[in-house]
């Protein structure tokens, strides 16, 4: 089988969705650090979210199969916190998807995620601004759960970090 | 195990016993956002303990992906070197909320420092893990003042909290063994300065939320040396492990 070239790797890596925001890829997240091309030898950095994310896992065995099927003879799919993922790195057609769903994207931080927390938090649903922070926390470590008082709905925001 | 392994095992075991002492409030919280809250803290403190666990694993030439399971599912009580505050049971919500405020504190603090490490992965781990725990700082920070400033019973609790937790809190900073060699390489803050920054932070805090400092002098305790609530922690977290040792998960 014919060597893949470096795009057909990003390319197939960009249909490797994260598993707990279905509608964006990991490629998209920000998530794809590094990928190196050696001959039959891949290499794959990921960058987790947040430290505990359940999900890394899955997604690094979801990568490295998805290079085996794609005939890579060798798949180093390997984690590195350095440099440390940002939500910075989330790209605006991730954060529009995001937004489809009922998740409010992150705001920009620029490094300062307290500034950015002060920052009105629109509705995914109706874009109003007359929202409030019900919870730091939410169903997975990235989100923190607002209510819109608009359009009388919760949602979640993924956590500017 | 030298300086840095011991140091390293410190931080980790600090960071799991801690995390699961947060997961036992799963489905018990007073209310549905706290029961949220603290099981994303307590995953979060686990996978710090991952981070920490993972760069002990490569400095002991053990595979970072086998060896902290077997450290934390298969050593015993004993052998642990968490500080004797984050075993300690999770008593009332004031006591929770404290011990996790002084605790978050402290880590603001030293992972400040170890973000300026010599040694370029802990420099790393503590840049990443300091990041989130803004999050849980901000969380307690603001309910200790709730509570503090909040009922006469809340108040009550809080001040029993700290009568009863404060004692402890001196180990958090207490140099751990052959900690020298690292601060003169610049690879971990000195601990009494760490102590000195820790107390500014948290001593006015305390007192704006109306509670009183014990008048106690803190604890001289060893990492090895354990209350007998980690043994009944630990038996319960390695139950599932240890009924089928060799299973794969």
């Amino acid at each position: 089988m014919a060597d893949l070239n470096i795009q057909e790797i990003w390319q197939l890596l960009d249909d490797i969705k994260d598993p707990e925001i279905p509608v964006v890829s990991i490629v998209e997240m920000g998530m794809v650090r590094d990928v190196r091309v050696d001959g039959q030898k891949v290499t794959v950095s990921l960058s987790p979210t947040f430290a505990g994310c359940p999900a890394l896992r899955v997604i690094q065995e979801e990568v490295t199969r998805s290079l085996l099927e794609a005939g890579v003879g060798d798949a180093d799919v390997r984690i590195t916190i350095s440099p440390s993922w940002s939500s910075e790195a989330i790209t605006p057609q991730a954060r529009n998807k995001m937004k489809k769903i009922g998740l409010a994207p992150p705001p920009h931080h620029q490094g300062s995620i307290a500034l950015a927390l002060m920052e009105p938090v629109s509705c995914p649903y109706c874009n109003s601004t007359n929202t409030s922070l019900k919870n730091d926390f939410g169903s997975s470590l990235c989100r923190a759960i607002y209510f819109c008082y608009n359009c009388q709905q919760p949602f979640e925001q993924f956590k500017p970090l | 195990m030298d300086a840095i392994q011991d140091y390293l095992l410190g931080l980790a075991d600090d960071e799991l016993i801690l995390g699961h002492r947060d997961s036992e409030w799963c489905g018990r919280a007073p209310i549905l956002e706290e029961d949220i809250a603290f099981a994303n803290i307590a995953l979060d403190e686990i996978g710090h303990a991952d981070l920490w666990y993972g760069l002990l694993a490569e400095l002991s030439g053990e595979d970072p992906d086998t060896y902290p399971d077997r450290l934390v599912y298969f050593r015993e009580p004993m052998d642990y070197h968490n500080i004797q505050m984050v075993e300690l049971p999770i008593g009332d919500w004031a006591f929770t909320i404290l011990r996790q405020y002084l605790f978050d504190a402290c880590e603001q603090v030293r992972l400040e420092a170890l973000a300026h490490s010599q040694y370029t992965p802990l420099a790393n781990i503590a840049s990443k893990i300091v990041k989130e725990e803004f999050y849980h700082y901000r969380h307690t920070s603001v309910w200790v003042q709730r509570l503090g400033l909040g009922s006469s019973e809340s108040h009550l609790r809080m001040q029993n909290a700290l009568d009863d937790i404060w004692p402890y809190t001196a180990q958090m900073t207490q140099p751990m063994a052959g900690e020298d060699s690292l601060v003169q390489a610049g690879i971990v803050p000195d601990s009494s300065q760490l102590q000195s920054i820790w107390q500014a932070k948290v001593i006015p805090f305390l007192q704006e939320c109306s509670l009183a400092l014990p008048d106690l002098p803190g604890m001289a305790l060893q990492r090895e040396e354990h209350t007998p609530y980690l043994r009944v922690l630990i038996e319960e977290m390695q139950s599932v492990a240890r009924s089928e040792a060799n299973a794969v998960w």
